[in-house]
This record gives C-alpha cells, structure tokens and sequence, in this order.
C-alpha cells in the first residue's frame, strides 16, 4: 500500500513536470487561435527557444538571461510568422512548418559551430538553470502522513517556470474573458470583418495575439532546457509542439479544458515512464517502443472519436482580406 | 448646421476603381438629413462599394465625401462612426459565439475591464431600446438567433455607437415578409426621431414603401435621383435596367401529364445529425414547374440532395420515372440519375455547380465527362470538349465569348447560363434547380426565366427550389411552402400571393378556403419586373 502511494506521488510530481512545457505551448497556440492565426510552429519555435535559453545560461552563467534569450527567439520567430500570415497573407500552415524545419536544422548546427559538442549545448551547472525550488516547510512536513508527502513530494520542488505556469492558466483565462483586449482578441478569430467595421485594426490584434503567443511558447522552451533538463539536445522538443496543439484542440480552445487535457497527457506520459521495464500481470514487459509511443497513440484516439463536435475559431487560419 | 434642407450626406464625384473595373464613376450623391434615402441598382451595379466608402471602408480614388456639409476623409469605419454614420452590412457583423450585449460593445467598451463595460452598456442599451421599441435579448449568443433578430441587433449596436446616419446595405435580402413589414416600421420610426437613413436595395417595391427620395445606379454611375412620390417602380426598372424588361416566353396551358417524380412521406437526417425533412410529399408532372418556397434554411437544401442522389433518406420513398431512385435501404448515385434522365442545376453554384478554378470549357463536361462525345476509354476528347463550348457559349450568349478562361472569372449570370447549357445539352426529362438567379444580374434573369418556361412548355417537369418569391410568382405553375422541414401546403401560383406565402413560411398553415378569399394582385413591382434576383453581390 505504501508503495503504491510512493508510486503514485512520483507520477503526480513527474505528470506536472512533463506538462510544464505542454501547458504553456497549449497556452500559446490558443491564444494565436483565438485571434485566428493557426500555430502549427509551436514545435519550431520551442526549439528554438530552448537552444537559445540553454545557449544563453551556458555562456552567462545565469538562467535569467537564458529565460530572456529563450523568449526573444520565440517571439522573433512569431514575428515572422506573423509577417507571413498577417501583413502578406501567405498560408499559416507553410510558414509554420518551414519554422519547424528551420529551427530543427538550424539550432544543432548553431550549437555545434558555438559550442562544438556535436549539436549541443554545454552541461548547465545548478546555478545557471531554473532548478528545483524547496518550499518553505516542506522538509519539516514532509513526515506528516498524506498531505504532508502531497506537499512536499507533489507541490514542492519544482523550477520556476511549473510555479509561473499555474498562474498563468488563470491569467490568460481572465485575459480573453474578463478584458477588453480578450474580447477583441475572440472576436477577431471568429469574424475579423466584424473587428474591422467597428474600427478596430485586425492586423495590430493579430500581431499582439502572436507576440503573447512567443512569449508563452518561449518559456516553454526554456523550461525543457533549463529547468527540467540541463542544457539543450537535438530535437529535445519531440512532438511537444503538436501534442500541445493535440490537447489545445481536445481543451476546445478553453484555457482549463486545454490546462486538463495536457495534464492527462502528462500524465499519460509520465505512465509511460513507470511502465518502462515493469512487468505487468498477463501481459509482461511491454517493450520501450510501445510504451513511448502511449502519448501519440491516445492523441490519435482521442482526436478521432471522443473530442466530439468541436467549432474551432471560424477565423482560425484564414488570411483577412477586405476585398471578397 | 441641420436646417430642414441641409445634405446629411454628400458625395461630390466620387469614383472607386478595382483593378481596371469602374465600380463607382464620379458619382454624386445628395441625402437630405432626416429622409430615408433609397439607392436602387441591380446586383453590381456598385451599390455596397458606395456604401463601403461612405463608411470608411474603402478609400475613393477621387472625389469628396461630406457629412453634414463638411469635408471628411474617412481612414476607417471608427472615423465614420465618430461622424455619426453607422452601417448595417448586407452580411451581418456579428461574432456568432458573442452574446449581443459583446457585439454590440465591441470596438466602443469604454473600460479595459469587460464586466465594468458592460455594466455600463446594459444600462444605456435599455433607454435606446426603450427609445426605439426594441426588444432584443442582450445576453443570448447571437448564433441563437433568428436573422430578423440578428439585424436589429446589428441596427441596435449602430444607434448605440452614435449613428445618425444609417446606411442599411440590402436589408431585406434574408427576411421574410412579415420581418420586412417589421423592418419597414422601425425605418419610419427612426425617420421620426430625426435619423437620416439610407436604404439600398435592388427591389423595387420595398424603395416605393419606405424612402423619400431614390438615387438610381447603374453600372457605376449615378443615372437619376427622384422624389419616391412623383416616379414609378416601371420607371425605376427601366432606370435600373437602362431598358425595358419584356418577357418573351409565354407559359401554354399544359393539361395534367404523368407524374415524373414523386416523393411519399420523405424523412431524411442533416449532417449535424439533425431532422432536415419532415414526412415530405409532393409530385412533379411532366410539363409543370413546382415552386419550392421558404426561408432559407428550412430544409430546401437537403429537398434538394435527397432528390439528387446526393443524401439518402430515413423514411419514405422517391420515385422518379417510375423506379426507386431513394429510400431508407437503397439509393441510386447522381451518374445513375443523369442517365435516367435527371438533370441538376445546384443551389449553391460555386461549391457544387462548378470548379471555380477550371476552365469554363473544361466545367462544361463536369457530371457528363464519361459520356462517349467526351470521353473514350479515359481519355477526354479535348477537340470535341471544345466545339461542345463553343456551341453553348453561342446559344447561351454567354460574355466574354472565350470559353478558355477560368470559369470564375465570369460574372454569376454568365456562370448560371453555361451550367444551365450543361444540364440542359442532353434533354433531360426533370431538371432540378436550386436558387435559378442567385447573385444573377437582371438581364441573365429574364433569359433563364424564359428558358425555364420553355423547357416546361416542351413538356419536362421542373422542379425550382427559391428564396426569392417574385421568381417563383413568375415562373412557377404550383407553389409548394417549406417551414423547418415540413411541407406547409401547396397551391397553384394563381391562387398564390407574397401574403399568403410569407405567412406559410414563418410557418402558418393555411386552409383552403382563405387561401382563395385573399386577393391575387399584391405584385405591385413584380408586375413590371418579372422577378429580381435574389442577392447582391
């Protein structure tokens, strides 16, 4: 019975560490969404900030200018997108892939000609990445039976930028529902003419939508590699990007629906992690691939049949243009 | 500055060019303050690009616009607003999701903090509704929405943003009757509170109910302005037309001949899973027109794909030419249907009448391209393909005569003849219409109206499905009404006035007898003008 619960605090605490990143690139695309430009290089750009965010804290030592790092190349990479899709109307869906394959090519090479270590960057020291933090109490509390191993084990220890994600749910949610920037914000990804007739510039919308969008999917770059690794790795986004598009659409572009399908993502994949190498009852041991392969296998399962019928934003991916 | 003759709006030569397209040459517009205005003109005439830059929308090319005897130079639709001209667009701007109390604060919150705002909002909202005898629901999502609620709502949001001038852009086009009658008393009223109104439309009857003074536009130019009171809806239609609009086709009488298609207690589903026909009957006989009426929206639509081949049915029967064509266990595919002798003039004509991006010779053959002339073992017959085009350009007059150009870059009228050439080329024993004349100009109207006339004088069954109800008056034999799927009654087209139907189409059924008690002469411009197309470009 012990055991059990030992088992099942380790998957909390890991299901929330592995969802950091995918809540805030979930964030992201919805936001782009909402104002109706299509984000499909989530992928791209928190690569990309993770190279920069790991390149930054390597040569300075520090993770704040890592964070800043990781953040300006996700918001410049969204400048482009946006240029693309906003000022010249160019197809959301290319623009947002040629920044996947860009930055797929572009961020090892980088590391390679900066660092010289074969794509990646160098080891980061504890002092120059986001790592865990101890909360106040919870060594002491930490033999308390059940809430006292919940605080400690679950709530407490983890990096900067979990604690910066569990506030930022509630503050994109009040944001697009509570503000008058998020009303125009959902306006313009369901009907941007109707934006326009009532005076407002859906471009100046857009690109605002965009910017808040790579400053989210920056901190999820950084997060992978400052705070839950310790440098960056080739591909360390592995599909993240689409996973956290996978769960924006599962959440029906609803900031806690989309904050819940990327816990159960999480904790899919941190399921995934623990059955590695156990033996299950009549089954066995399930080999590595299989098991790796749980989080996308329930993506494709749950986009195909339990989403149910779900109305993206009607603007979502449509170029606006005044003359049609 | 508002005395009792002052211009509420003034346009002093002013032009708009596309491309090398004249959409507005030098016109000059005069809009009394405090009179409804009437700008008429047929589909294309360059109407909406008139009212697009009256409201910022559009920059002119040259020439000046003045509101209330100043200069202005609109940058956007704020800058308009802020002179107090509002628009109510052809199609609405409305956020579907939002509630209207949303749309209507929209881009004038007043308060970074959505809750303070509309607070505030719902409190001015009900004295200008109190004012206007409104009565909208604020917090209902405006996709809940019935359309004749949805403008007022769009009319509501303009007054709220300060209009003074209210440009209403085809108000009418999506209501029914009665929603018109309800539109036309609001108009008066806002009349009476002082506001200055401008009202375009491209029928005749509604300029002659409500304006004061009507400006004509025809092919971008301003062609004459009258007092509604001192002209004529046969004046305005020769104006509008630039000449007069003679019918040639008579319609023969016709004895009762075999029943070509019938449909017995037709049930089907939507695709949202949804009930669209409800135990749906009727028969269409070998030289007759049968008239679909309704609201868009009612069911036509999935009429139209049961009979087709293209959706099957849950419940009941259709019969055509004497075999099982649908029903609940089997369907026969629209290629069968061809071949039986069906033919299909689809209602929404870009999606499924022709491929936009093709060649019009090449969308000539689309549903027939397996026939021998156009094809043998796969290959088409590119030569034959052509000479077939060129001989339906010819009969159908169709402009500009080059077959080789992309189809979509004909105008609507000239797009419906060359599908109707298609769908008529093999002479077919029922032709299918939906939507005849949409986004069709006048002149391509009468040619279609006549050549349906004909095809039902040669002795084929034609059934029509229509919004536009002067359309079905004119070449229907029956009329048969549909309201949320069911089939509220039919009645031969003599018997049949805009009244009555409008009454069957908000779902009134209506019995027998008081069908023939109402008098049949309410087509006050129809008379004159056969029938106007149903939607502005």
């Amino acid at each position: 019975m012990m055991e059990f619960l030992a088992d099942l605090t380790l998957l909390a605490d890991s299901t929330l560490r592995i969802a950091t990143p995918l809540i805030l690139a979930a964030l992201a695309g919805l936001v782009a969404e909402r104002g109706g430009v299509v984000d499909i290089g989530l992928e791209g750009k928190m690569l990309a900030a993770a190279f920069a965010a790991a390149a930054a804290a390597a040569v300075t030592g520090s993770p704040w200018p890592g964070l800043a790092a990781g953040i300006g190349a996700s918001v410049a990479l969204s400048l482009l997108h946006g240029y693309v899709s906003i000022s010249q109307r160019g197809n959301q869906i290319v623009s947002g892939m040629a920044i996947n394959i860009a930055v797929a090519g572009l961020a090892p090479t980088l590391a390679n000609f900066w660092f010289q270590r074969g794509g990646q960057t160098p080891l980061l020291t504890d002092e120059s990445r986001f790592s865990a933090i101890s909360l106040p109490f919870a060594d002491t509390l930490k033999d308390v039976p059940v809430l006292g191993a919940l605080y400690s084990e679950i709530i407490s220890g983890h990096n900067l930028i979990t604690y910066m994600t569990v506030f930022l749910v509630p503050a994109v949610a009040w944001m697009l529902y509570k503000t008058r920037f998020g009303l125009r914000l959902r306006a313009v990804g369901e009907n941007p003419e109707a934006v326009d007739t009532a005076g407002i510039s859906v471009a100046a919308l857009r690109y605002q939508a965009i910017i808040i969008a790579g400053i989210l999917c920056g901190l999820a770059g950084t997060v992978l590699s400052t705070g839950l690794g310790a440098g960056f790795i080739r591909d360390m986004s592995a599909g993240k990007g689409f996973l956290a598009l996978a769960a924006m659409i599962f959440g029906k572009w609803k900031p806690v629906p989309t904050l819940l399908a990327c816990l159960l993502f999480g904790f899919v994949d941190a399921l995934q992690g623990r059955l590695q190498g156990v033996s299950l009852p009549l089954i066995g041991e399930i080999p590595v691939q299989f098991t790796i392969m749980l989080p996308y296998v329930l993506t494709v399962i749950i986009l195909a049949g339990f989403v149910g019928k779900i109305q993206a934003p009607r603007a979502s991916g449509i170029p606006y243009e005044k003359d049609h | 500055m508002t005395g009792k003759t002052s211009l509420a709006i003034e346009t002093r030569d002013l032009s708009k060019r596309f491309g090398d397209v004249r959409a507005n040459d030098q016109i000059s517009l005069r809009v009394k303050a405090g009179t409804v205005h009437g700008i008429v003109g047929e589909n294309g005439a360059g109407k909406s690009t008139l009212l697009k830059m009256l409201f910022g929308f559009y920059a002119p090319n040259s020439g000046d616009i003045l509101v209330n005897g100043e200069h202005v130079s609109f940058v956007n639709p704020a800058d308009a607003m802020a002179r107090g001209v509002g628009m109510v667009h052809q199609h609405f701007m409305l956020v579907e999701p939002f509630t209207v109390l949303e749309n209507i604060i929209l881009g004038a919150e007043g308060s970074h903090n959505l809750d303070q705002a509309k607070a505030k909002a719902r409190a001015a909202l009900v004295e200008l509704e109190e004012k206007f005898g409104f009565d909208l629901p604020l917090d209902e999502p405006v996709e809940h929405l019935a359309v004749g609620v949805r403008q007022r709502a769009e009319i509501l949001k303009a007054l709220y943003k300060g209009a003074e001038i209210l440009i209403l852009d085809e108000p009418t086009a999506v209501l029914t009757p009665q929603e018109c009658e309800q539109l036309f008393a609001l108009v008066k009223l806002l009349k009476e509170q002082g506001k200055t109104i401008l009202f375009v439309t491209h029928k005749l009857h509604e300029i002659m109910a409500v304006t004061d003074d009507v400006t004509v536009i025809r092919a971008g130019k301003l062609v004459a302005r009258r007092v509604t009171a001192q002209t004529s809806s046969a004046e305005l239609a020769e104006l509008m037309v630039g000449s007069v609009v003679v019918r040639e086709v008579a319609r023969e009488k016709h004895a009762d001949d075999a029943e070509r298609l019938i449909l017995s207690g037709v049930s089907c589903f939507n695709s949202q899973g949804q009930k669209a026909l409800k135990a749906v009957s009727f028969e269409v006989r070998d030289g007759e027109v049968l008239g679909i009426a309704g609201v868009a929206g009612n069911g036509q639509t999935e009429l139209l794909e049961v009979v087709t081949g293209l959706r099957q049915i849950s419940d009941g029967e259709i019969r055509f030419a004497g075999e099982t064509t649908n029903s609940p266990s089997h369907m026969q595919d629209p290629i069968a249907l061809r071949r039986m002798g069906m033919a299909h003039v689809a209602e929404d004509r870009l999606k499924t009448g022709v491929v936009e991006t093709m060649s019009a010779r090449e969308n000539i053959i689309l549903g027939y391209q397996r026939e021998p002339d156009f094809s043998a073992h796969g290959v088409l017959k590119l030569k034959d393909i052509a000479d077939r085009a060129e001989d339906y350009f010819e009969s159908q007059d169709v402009r500009p005569r080059n077959p080789g150009l992309n189809i979509g870059s004909f105008s609507g009228g000239n797009q419906q003849k060359i599908v109707i050439a298609r769908e008529i080329a093999r002479s077919p024993q029922l032709l299918v219409i939906g939507q005849p004349t949409r986004g069709v100009d006048i002149g391509a109207v009468t040619k279609i109206h006549d050549q349906i006339t004909e095809l039902r004088n040669a002795g084929k069954a034609l059934l029509v499905v229509s919004a536009d109800l002067d359309e079905l008056l004119a070449i229907s034999d029956r009329i048969a009404v549909m309201c949320e799927g069911e089939i509220i009654g039919t009645m031969p087209t003599e018997e049949a006035d805009e009244k009555t139907l409008g009454l069957m189409m908000a779902g009134q059924r209506q019995s027998n007898d008081s069908v023939s008690a109402i008098p049949t002469s309410s087509n006050d411009g129809a008379s004159t003008l056969p029938a106007s197309s149903q939607e502005a470009s």
